[in-house]
């Protein structure tokens, strides 16, 4: 054959010709056209047609369990809740169409707030639309030029859009590493505001910090310690005030930030401080004065959400047993899990590769669970995770029936043997 | 400390990153010829933080592309 018939005549492409600024992702599209046409459902486009309870919906047409929803205290259908959502909705109408500091402050703005400070025993609350623009928030606007951030490599997107968006230096370290922390702490200068970062919970291997060390440490240092608590409100510590409790160390911190999209069951965020000039944050802090505030019927909600979470000993009680009886389960089929034991509701099982992980996936839908995919660049060290995320309204009898469905998704996947 | 000290002891430490023998010169790229991912650059920097006692903040690291700049960067760093 000549070669003439595989190189027809045709004018020279210009460079550049069909690039775009989407040409950037084209990787990206590749990938994921690869993974549907192996006639996988698409991980990242499933639909709830129908929510039955915490723990239950159609998907795609199927009755589910609900095992990746961070729906922790399952209080979205709490009657007392959806009730005050409701008479909130009709007294005070869809929307504030207005920011916190012009029109958008309702009374069930501060009342939400007053819950808050309640709820941790703070002086201070800051209501903030997505729990995401409280890190952005909090994090970009106190640590200014010349200062330093110190955080954990694993954070929460959000806390790296916040030091993004800010102009501090930004010093991060290993995960979980208190000595490669404490080094870079010595080694900035003295005179240098500092800002450390952690989380309670790390929502990728449901693994917790060491708080009680780390807060220590930051703290022989000089720095401000900010903890993001978002998968552990409501959860973890004998109030449900998170890591922080648990660790004793809630009166050394001097920021805890938050989400009501989690325990709290609607959306939003926060963050409580006892600093004596917090209020001046309100003036000063750009994701919250530029964008409009709650809904009046999301900020009912979460209050009463916030109130009922401070005497939710009973599912907490419930949840724990939940969490080790699927931790201890899943181990015993052989699965590869995050951590060696249970430390938050968050158990996330490590899949050997990506089609593999996004095959176990579908194949758990097909039983009729739900469960996240997460997949690099979200996740540590490049893994593929499948992470459940359990719930207080999960019955013994179904976290039974979520271990069977993995048995069997993941030897008809070739997972475990 | 005079460059070629520094440029040394980069060198020994670059190694085990190294993982195709490049050659290294003041012009190779860490993305481009070493093709190192995010988290080969914390271990590389923290490596290099540790060796010469320094901060390497990520705003600094944005700056940084090529070898010879990290050598640059370093010697002024521990200066200071």
């Amino acid at each position: 054959m000549s070669e003439g018939i595989s190189q027809p005549d045709q004018p020279e492409p210009h460079p550049g010709e069909g690039k775009d600024l989407f040409s950037k992702f084209d990787s990206l599209i590749g990938q994921r056209q690869a993974l549907l046409d192996s006639g996988l459902e698409d991980p990242f486009n499933l639909v709830m047609e129908k929510v039955l309870s915490p723990t239950r919906a159609i998907c795609n047409g199927r009755e589910t369990i609900l095992l990746g929803t961070y729906n922790y205290m399952g209080m979205t259908f709490d009657p007392e809740v959806v009730a005050a959502g409701q008479k909130a909705l009709a007294d005070f109408g869809s929307g504030t169409t207005g920011s916190r500091v012009l029109n958008g402050t309702y009374q069930g703005h501060r009342e939400c707030e007053d819950a808050l400070r309640e709820f941790y025993g703070m002086d201070h609350a800051m209501v903030f639309s997505t729990g995401y623009q409280a890190n952005l928030g909090i994090i970009s606007t106190i640590a200014g030029k010349g200062d330093y951030v110190v955080l954990d490599i694993d954070s929460h997107a959000s806390i790296w859009d916040g030091c993004a968006l800010g102009n501090a230096e930004i010093v991060p370290f290993k995960h979980n590493d208190m000595e490669a922390m404490e080094k870079r702490l010595r080694r900035i200068p003295e005179e240098a505001g500092k800002l450390v970062v952690l989380e309670g919970v790390y929502s990728m291997l449901g693994d917790i910090a060491p708080l009680k060390e780390m807060v220590a440490v930051a703290k022989k240092y000089g720095a401000m310690v900010l903890v993001d608590e978002a998968h552990s409100m409501g959860f973890i510590g004998e109030n449900g005030r998170g890591v922080v409790e648990t660790a004793g160390v809630i009166d050394d911190v001097d920021f805890i930030i938050g989400t009501f999209s989690k325990s709290v069951g609607t959306v939003g965020g926060f963050c409580v401080s006892n600093h004596p000039k917090f209020e001046i944050m309100r003036l000063v802090c750009r994701p919250y004065v530029f964008t409009a505030s709650l809904p009046p019927s999301v900020v009912a909600t979460a209050a009463t959400s916030i109130r009922k979470l401070m005497h939710g000993s009973n599912k907490r009680a419930h949840l724990w047993e939940n969490s080790r009886t699927l931790h201890a389960g899943l181990k015993e089929l052989g699965f590869q899990l995050g951590t060696d034991t249970p430390e938050s509701a968050i158990i996330a099982v490590i899949m050997p590769d990506l089609e593999r992980g996004a095959a176990m996936w579908e194949a758990l839908l097909k039983e009729g669970l739900y469960v996240n995919l997460a997949r690099p660049p979200a996740t540590p060290a490049n893994m593929t995770l499948l992470r459940c995320s359990l719930c207080a309204e999960h019955s013994s009898e179904q976290v039974e029936t979520i271990l069977d469905m993995f048995e069997r998704a993941g030897k008809a996947t070739g997972i475990i043997g | 400390m005079d460059r070629a000290e520094v440029d040394s002891r980069i060198r020994s430490l670059i190694e085990p990153f190294n993982k195709k023998g490049v050659t290294i010169t003041d012009d190779t790229t860490f993305a481009g010829d070493l093709e190192f991912d995010s988290l080969t650059v914390m271990d590389f920097v923290a490596a290099i933080e540790d060796e010469f006692d320094i901060i390497i903040s990520m705003n600094q690291q944005a700056e940084i592309e090529k070898y010879g700049q990290l050598v640059d960067a370093v010697c002024k760093l521990a200066d200071d």
